[in-house]
């Protein structure tokens, strides 16, 4: 069997990973931990790279920032993330309030090119996924509002 | 530009002179070029450069001192790389009274001004060929607005603005009869005219409106330049061809020794203009906004202009006799010296604005030009720069008190003092120099540090490429006495005008993407959930979204051979720098290219019966590969169902292959 095509194939699609970022420190590198499962990150006690470090969340859930969650969800979020378990684009959402604090949520999903390049958890997430998340320019409070959005689907009060 | 045909057999001849005279670039460029124009990768230029585009159409955008190409801005001509003129929402940036016109000639370029000094707004760009005027929106890049000129032809003099882009002007290269008369070429006398439009720029929208053309005697307006400070409300146009001939123009219009400067008072035309001396007549021109929250184009076709015919508008219009066949006509920082370059002459004649105003009060008159008066040379005259060198072209300012001017024929760049008309310096170009561009050179703030040279000729600076070479810009330091080469590169196009600023004037107000919140086009699919195809006749939508890495819908059935289909790509992406492409195979329509948060459309009419495939031609994440889908196209006639989705598997079918 001539091996060449198989390995010039391998080549190129090395290169279209370390090139996918446009940014070389943004390109996962080789001494990231090795791909980890959601279950197992579950105990992962991290609130991730950005500003937020104390979200405070309250009870019973805001009606008005569901809605708002929503709305940002079906826009900005629904074409790579399912509201069941199953992983599409990137993870399902199902139960990710109980996997993750929602620091590390808000963090991840206002500060995303950091977060990719320096927490652990988000980077094992890219070579899971292989794309890395969009930033979609959320406002913190459109942030916040996503994190009540996940604890409704998640059944919380 | 036309007279420099009879001239262009010369330059053979004074090229191969200028080897002779060995200067190449190893006597001309120091030592420490290299260390000036270095800009470290990941480290940004000083100046943002905007260079015309010639006969491309477009307008290019260099970093400077680097000379590092950053960007074309489609303006007169569709652009394959972008979609411009070929996606359903930008088509109408191209109508004119005449349909879409492809491809254009673009000249000159001025970046808006407020009190004589640029404010980073707007880019206007003229289009020589079929007269209009574009305006550039500076945040986004994009051509924001064109503007048909009516009664024009040949529109040369122009894009230029007054100091606080109050206007911009637009000038007839070749004069031609008002409106469609049909008359005889060889009544070019009684009929042709030249008009010099002055086109209105709302402040706050930057919104164009064509609000008089002042109407003037056949003749060709070259090159124009707005005054600043004292001279602020006077216009100065140069003109050639006022032997008016009609026909082998290299020789019959290079008969007289002097043609003229016009000098148009706009301040008073305004006046008239509102004191209702002018006419109204009809006429047609095709008017395009860009609205950034559709994000689309419309094209609106105006009816009529107001005329001025300065016989009703005493102290409006005045002509300075200039030798010979003035090509450039430019304004010192000051204010006070309008330098007119007669291309045929062997001298500079640089006139004085306080000497023309006195020379008009005391009615200094030798004749008039069709009834408009002439004033008399001398009176006018500051002085005469001697010997400079041989076809004075353009001249632009360091704020220095020094002029550098462009010497075609001798190729070459002679810098010369104001005050004394003295020649300081003189360096070679290579080869055939037409516009130079100081930063802010024209405005009343020049950034007095480097000289772009723009050439026309290149031959052997670069790798050949067959009997098509590229034109070229030439970077000077002028920071000290002698001016020094330290660059050259090749340019897109044939870069006539060029206009830089500080890059700290634009640079931080960049749109990174477009807020899919304000996205108020028609066909804006705001989320994956509202993705949809509907057909109405043979009329078939498809409401697509494009997000890293796949399109929704990426399968589609029902389609028809016949239909009209139209593709609304919207990009979810709200990142900088993630566009998604978009092509259909077989499509005769072109592609897109759908910034972040945009929505573009492409239409496709098939004609044959098929499978599809359609995918993103941007490479946008590691699942580029990916991010594609397939449409069916079935006869005509037959009941395939409209269908349509992405991720839905067809589990029947695929089980029962």
């Amino acid at each position: 069997m001539n091996r060449k095509p198989f390995i010039a194939a391998f080549i190129t699609a090395s290169i279209f990973l370390l090139s996918c970022g446009g940014n070389p420190s943004q390109a996962p590198a080789g001494n990231t931990p090795p791909p980890v499962t959601e279950t197992a990150k579950a105990a992962d006690d991290t609130k991730g790279v950005g500003k937020f470090t104390n979200v405070e969340l309250t009870h019973p859930l805001d009606d008005k920032m569901i809605k708002q969650g929503e709305g940002i969800y079906d826009l900005k979020c629904s074409s790579c993330h399912k509201l069941s378990t199953e992983k599409l684009v990137g993870p399902g959402w199902k139960g990710v309030t109980d996997r993750r604090k929602p620091e590390w949520i808000m963090n991840f999903a206002t500060n995303t090119d950091e977060m990719l390049d320096k927490d652990a958890n988000a980077k094992a997430l890219l070579e899971v996924c292989m794309v890395r998340m969009p930033n979609q320019n959320l406002k913190d409070d459109e942030a916040r509002s996503i994190v009540e959005f996940m604890r409704k689907n998640d059944g919380k009060n | 530009m036309n007279r420099l045909s009879l001239i262009l057999c010369t330059i053979g001849i004074i090229t191969a002179a200028q080897s002779c005279k060995m200067k190449n670039t190893e006597s001309v460029v120091g030592g420490d070029a290299a260390a000036k124009v270095y800009v470290a990768p990941g480290k940004y230029d000083e100046f943002y450069n905007f260079v015309s585009g010639g006969f491309s159409g477009q307008v290019s955008v260099y970093g400077l001192p680097s000379g590092r190409l950053l960007r074309v801005i489609p303006v007169f001509s569709v652009n394959p790389e972008n979609g411009y003129g070929y996606s359903e929402e930008t088509k109408a940036m191209l109508n004119t009274t005449n349909g879409q016109i492809p491809w254009d000639d673009q000249h000159h370029l001025e970046l808006s001004q407020t009190n004589g000094e640029q404010d980073g707004r707007w880019l206007f760009a003229n289009a020589n060929n079929t007269p209009r005027v574009a305006r550039i929106d500076l945040t986004t890049f994009k051509t924001a607005e064109i503007i048909q000129i009516p009664n024009s032809a040949g529109n040369h003099s122009s894009p230029f603005i007054t100091e606080n882009t109050e206007y911009v002007v637009a000038g007839t290269r070749f004069s031609v009869p008002l409106g469609d008369a049909d008359v005889p070429i060889s009544s070019f006398k009684q009929n042709f005219h030249s008009t010099a439009s002055f086109i209105s720029v709302d402040k706050t929208s930057g919104h164009m409106n064509v609000a008089f053309q002042i109407v003037l005697p056949g003749m060709n307006l070259d090159l124009s330049h707005a005054g600043k400070g004292p001279s602020h409300d006077w216009f100065f146009f140069s003109s050639y061809n006022t032997e008016q001939a009609y026909t082998l123009l290299e020789v019959n219009a290079s008969q007289k020794d002097k043609d003229y400067v016009v000098a148009v008072n706009w301040k008073k035309a305004e006046e008239y203009a509102k004191a209702g001396k002018g006419r109204k007549v009809p006429a047609e021109y095709a008017h395009n906004t860009y609205d950034e929250d559709k994000q689309t184009a419309t094209s609106v076709i105006e009816k009529d202009v107001l005329l001025l015919d300065p016989k009703d508008c005493p102290g409006m219009v005045y002509m300075i006799p200039c030798p010979k066949s003035p090509h450039g006509c430019d304004i010192d920082p000051s204010g006070e010296y309008i330098v007119g370059s007669g291309k045929l002459a062997a001298l500079i004649p640089v006139f004085s604005f306080k000497k023309l105003m006195a020379a008009i009060d005391g009615k200094k008159f030798e004749g008039d030009f069709y009834g408009i008066p002439v004033v008399k040379y001398e009176e006018a005259l500051h002085g005469e720069v001697k010997k400079p060198g041989l076809g004075p072209l353009h001249t632009e300012f360091d704020g220095k008190g020094n002029a550098y001017t462009s010497m075609f024929l001798s190729s070459e760049v002679v810098k010369w003092r104001l005050s004394d008309l003295q020649v300081l310096d003189r360096v070679p170009t290579f080869y055939s120099v037409g516009h130079l561009m100081i930063p802010g050179g024209d405005t009343r703030k020049p950034a007095g540090k480097y000289l772009v040279a723009y050439n026309k000729i290149t031959k052997d600076r670069y790798l050949p490429t067959g009997p098509e070479l590229a034109q070229s810009a030439q970077l000077y330091d002028i920071s000290g006495d002698k001016m020094q080469l330290i660059l050259d590169y090749p340019t897109i196009g044939e870069p006539h005008y060029a206009q830089s600023c500080p890059a700290a004037l634009i640079k931080d107000k960049q749109v990174k993407f477009f807020d899919l919140n304000k996205n108020h086009h028609e066909y804006v699919a705001m989320g994956e959930k509202k993705t949809k195809v509907v057909r109405l006749g043979n009329r078939v939508d498809v409401y697509m979204t494009a997000i890293r890495s796949h399109l929704t819908p990426d399968n589609i059935e029902g389609i028809y051979v016949g239909d009209e289909v139209y593709f609304h790509v919207t990009n979810l992406e709200q990142d900088w720098d993630i566009p998604h492409g978009f092509a259909i195979k077989n499509n005769p329509g072109a592609e897109l290219l759908v910034m972040p948060g945009e929505t573009a459309t492409l239409k496709f009419n098939p004609q044959h019966q098929g499978i599809y495939p359609y995918y993103c031609t941007d490479f946008c994440s590691a699942l580029h590969q990916e991010m594609s889908g397939y449409m069916r196209v079935s006869p005509k006639g037959s009941n395939v169902p409209l269908k349509f989705g992405t991720g839905i598997i067809d589990s029947a079918k695929t089980a029962s292959k």
